[in-house]
C-alpha cells in the first residue's frame, strides 16, 4: 500500500449529498478479475455527455480541478454497494484524500485499505474549505497526515482527527494481513476455546 | 462484564481474539463468510500473489449470483466475456482453495443471502461477513452480518478475522400494529425515510417491538437486509422461536444434543435489561401506508397516497439541490399524484424481497387478473430452491397466467450486471433495495415498494395502492 504522508495538490469540490458506489464507478466497470483501468469508470455518467464527449460542466473536467488530488465531498459519500472498485477507481484517477462530514462505512474502510485517506470534519469547517477550493485560483490545498492538518494557500490551517491505529497503517503502508498473521497463534487459541463452547460451528 | 450488556455487545465480545488499542478496534473473529464471483476475485489474486492459504476453507460458501442470466432456460455459460471470466475465475478459486461452490446449475443456487439462510449456513449468534453490502441480512437470525469490501475479503480468507472498530448502538422499537396490505418493506422504507440515508451511519442496529416480534423470519430479513439503506453497518434483533423453528428444519442445522446445546445458548441472546444504548429510535406503525419512492435515495420515500414533495419547501441548500437533481432524473414534478406515475416496467426480486412469502404476497394480488397491456412484468425468485417451491406450490402458474415473465434466480435487475438492464427513461416499480441513479441501467428510473406494491402497479400501469386493488377485487 502506498504510505501517505503529505500531499499537495490541488482539491475539487464535490458537495452533492449521498453520493452513492454505483454513481462513483458504474457496473459495466464490474466485469474484471483485477483493478486495471478503473479510472475510466470514475463518475463515468456523470463526465461523459449523452454524445461520449466529456462534459465540459462537470467538476472533474474542468481546468480549475482537472488532475485534482482530493475531492471535498458532500454527507454521507461512498454510500450504498460495497464496491471496491469505487476507491480502486478514485486512486487511479489520482484522488489521494476525501474531505467530507460523514462517509458511508464499508467504503471509509476500503479508503483505508487503498491509502486514500477519508477525513472527516465538522460541517462548518467543510463548509469553509468548499468555499476556498470553489475558486480555481485558492484550489491548491497541502494535506500533512503526520499533523493531521489541511493546509491552505493563504496559510490557514484545519486540524483534522483521525485513530492512532488507522493513521500508523496510512503512514507507513502496512500491510494489515501480514500484521494479523504475527498473530496467528493467538488466533488459533481464540478458535480453540470458540469452537470448544460452540461445538455445532466447527 | 456484569454490567448489562446489549446484544451488539455479547456478539463482540464473544468474537474478540484480542483488543488492539483503547479506542475501540479488536482483531474480532468472524464465523462465516459468503463469497460471490464480483466482488472476490482480487481477493483470491491477492493470496495468489503473496502465496497465502485460506484460513479456513469451511467458513465460505461460494455462490454465482450477481452476473448471470436469468432466462427461463439455464445454461452454464455465461453470455458476455467479463462474466463468463469471473464465473470461470471463481470456479478456479473455490477449486484451489477448497471452498464450496453453488455454480449457476447447482439446484441451491440463488442470491447468496436467500441462500446461506436457507441451507442453514448461518446460525444465531454467529458473526458474518461478506462482500455484499446487504450481509445485514442474517441479522434477522440473531446473527450480525455486515457487509466489507474485496480487501476485507482478502483478509478475512487469510485470517479469519478482521480488524474492526466497535460500533454505536441504536435501537429501533417499532410499535403499534400493521394494517392490511402493509409490510415489513413499508416498516423499514418508513424508518430510512426517518432517519436519512445516513441516518445509522457508525450504529448497529437493534430491532425490537411487537412489531418485530409479530412478523415472520422473512419478513424480519428484509428489515435487516435494508438497514444498511441507512447507513447502519449492522443491523439485528435477538432471536425468538420464530427464529429456532426456521433455522431448525434447514439442511446445516446442527442436530440432536448439539441441537440442544445451541439452542440454550441462544436463548441468552438479548440485551440485558438496563443495557445502554447510544440511541433509540420509535417508529409506530399504526397510521403506516405502503411507500414508494420519488427519489433517487432510498430516504426520498412517502406514503403512496401522497404527492411528489417541493424542493422549494427546504431550507437545506445540499437537501434542495439534491431533492432537484433527483425529481429531473426522475421525471417528476413537485406536487404530482404519487398514484399518477406511470410504470414500463415491474421487478420482483432480489435479497430484499424474493423469498417465498414475497412471492405468495404477489400471487394473491395477481391471480386471475392481467399485467398491464403498457408494462413488462418479471419475477426472479431468491434462490433455485425458492423457484422449485413456487412451482409446486401453482403460484408460479398464477405468474405466467397473469403475464409475468418467471425466471431463473440471481441478483439481475436489482443492479443489472447481468443482461437483465433497463433503457434510458423506463420506469420501473420494484421490490429492491436502491433506486441510485442508473442502478438498474443508465438513465432508468426505479421506484421502490414492497412486492404486492409492485405487483399492484404491474397490474394497473402505474403506482397504486395495493389496498385499493383488492377492494375492487
Amino acid at each position: 500500500m502506498q504510505p501517505f504522508d503529505i500531499v499537495t495538490g490541488k482539491a475539487a469540490p464535490f458537495l452533492a449529498s449521498n453520493v452513492d458506489t454505483d454513481v462513483i464507478m458504474p457496473k459495466q466497470f464490474l466485469k474484471g478479475i483485477d483493478r486495471s483501468g478503473l479510472d475510466k469508470g470514475v463518475f463515468f455518467d456523470l463526465s461523459f455527455l449523452k454524445s461520449g464527449e466529456p462534459d465540459p460542466e462537470f467538476v472533474l473536467n474542468r481546468p480549475q480541478w482537472s488532475g485534482a488530488s482530493f475531492l471535498v465531498t458532500g454527507p454521507n459519500f461512498g454510500c450504498g454497494s460495497s464496491r471496491e472498485h469505487a476507491v480502486w477507481g478514485l486512486k487511479q484517477l489520482g484522488i489521494r484524500a476525501l474531505i467530507g462530514t460523514s462517509f458511508a462505512g464499508i467504503f471509509y474502510d476500503n479508503c483505508q485499505r487503498n491509502g486514500v485517506l477519508a477525513i472527516q470534519l465538522p460541517e462548518r469547517e467543510l463548509q469553509a474549505l468548499g468555499h476556498v477550493v470553489s475558486d480555481g485560483a485558492t484550489a491548491t490545498i497541502s494535506v500533512d497526515l503526520p499533523n493531521q492538518q489541511i493546509r491552505m494557500s493563504d496559510g490557514s490551517v484545519i486540524d483534522f482527527a483521525m485513530d492512532d491505529l488507522r493513521k500508523q497503517s496510512l503512514l507507513l503502508g502496512l500491510d494489515a494481513i501480514g500484521s494479523t498473521l504475527q498473530r496467528a497463534a493467538q488466533i488459533r487459541d481464540f478458535e480453540t476455546r470458540h469452537y470448544a463452547a460452540n461445538p455445532w460451528l466447527g | 462484564m456484569n454490567s448489562p450488556r446489549t446484544l451488539y455487545q455479547k456478539h463482540i465480545d464473544s468474537h474478540t481474539v484480542c483488543t488492539l488499542d483503547d479506542q475501540g478496534h479488536v482483531l474480532l473473529y468472524i464465523d462465516r463468510q459468503v463469497a460471490n464471483e464480483y466482488t472476490s476475485p482480487q481477493a483470491f489474486s491477492g493470496l495468489r500473489e503473496a502465496g497465502r492459504t485460506v484460513w479456513r476453507p469451511s467458513a465460505t460458501l461460494a455462490v454465482v449470483d450477481h452476473v448471470n442470466p436469468t432466462a427461463a432456460n439455464r445454461i452454464a455459460e455465461m453470455p458476455d466475456a467479463g462474466g463468463a471470466l469471473q464465473v470461470s475465475y471463481f470456479e478456479e478459486n473455490c477449486r484451489d482453495f477448497g471452498i464450496e461452490l453453488f455454480d449457476v446449475l447447482d439446484k441451491r443456487q440463488g442470491i447468496e443471502h436467500v441462500v446461506a439462510p436457507e441451507q442453514g449456513f448461518i446460525l444465531p449468534g454467529m458473526v458474518v461477513a461478506a462482500g455484499d453490502s446487504h450481509t445485514t441480512t442474517y441479522g434477522a437470525l440473531g446473527a450480525f452480518g455486515f457487509g466489507i469490501g474485496t480487501s476485507e475479503i482478502e483478509h478475512l480468507l487469510a485470517t479469519q478475522t478482521l480488524v474492526y472498530k466497535r460500533l454505536k448502538t441504536l435501537r429501533v422499537t417499532v410499535t403499534g400494529e400493521l394494517g392490511m396490505g402493509v409490510t415489513s418493506k413499508d416498516v423499514i422504507m418508513a424508518l430510512i425515510e426517518k432517519i436519512g440515508a445516513s441516518g445509522a451511519t457508525g450504529y448497529a442496529i437493534e430491532f425490537t417491538g411487537p412489531v418485530i416480534w409479530a412478523l415472520s423470519v422473512e419478513a424480519r430479513m428484509t428489515i435487516c437486509n435494508m438497514a444498511v439503506e441507512a447507513g447502519a453497518r449492522g443491523a439485528f434483533m435477538a432471536p425468538d422461536e420464530k427464529v429456532y423453528a426456521y433455522v431448525k428444519s434447514r439442511p446445516r442445522a446442527p442436530q440432536g444434543e448439539q441441537w440442544q446445546a445451541a439452542e440454550a445458548k441462544w436463548r441468552e441472546l438479548f440485551s440485558d435489561e438496563g443495557a445502554v444504548f447510544d440511541s433509540e429510535v420509535t417508529v409506530d406503525v399504526n397510521a403506516l401506508e405502503p411507500m414508494v419512492t420519488w427519489g433517487t435515495s432510498p430516504d426520498q420515500a412517502a406514503p403512496v397516497s401522497s404527492t411528489v414533495p417541493d424542493p422549494a419547501m427546504i431550507d437545506d441548500l445540499i437537501l434542495r439541490q439534491g431533492m432537484q437533481r433527483a425529481l429531473t432524473y426522475m421525471g417528476l414534478e413537485a406536487g404530482m399524484r404519487l398514484s399518477d406515475v406511470q410504470i414500463s416496467h415491474a421487478f420482483i426480486g432480489s435479497c430484499t424481497n424474493a423469498r417465498i412469502e414475497d412471492l405468495r404476497d404477489v400471487a394473491r394480488v395477481v391471480k386471475g387478473k392481467k399485467v398491464a397491456p403498457t408494462v413488462r412484468a418479471m419475477i426472479v425468485p431468491g434462490s433455485t430452491l425458492v423457484r422449485a417451491q413456487a412451482e409446486e406450490e401453482g403460484l408460479a402458474r398464477i405468474f405466467l397466467d397473469a403475464g409475468f415473465e418467471w425466471r431463473q434466480s440471481g441478483c439481475s435487475m436489482c443492479l443489472a450486471m447481468n443482461d437483465d438492464v433497463l433503457a434510458a427513461g423506463d420506469r420501473c416499480a420494484s421490490s429492491t433495495n436502491r433506486n441510485f441513479e442508473g442502478r438498474q441501467g443508465a438513465g432508468a428510473r426505479t421506484h421502490l415498494m414492497s412486492p404486492a406494491m409492485v405487483a399492484a402497479a404491474a397490474i394497473r400501469g402505474c403506482l397504486t395502492d395495493v389496498r385499493l386493488l383488492a377492494e375492487e377485487a
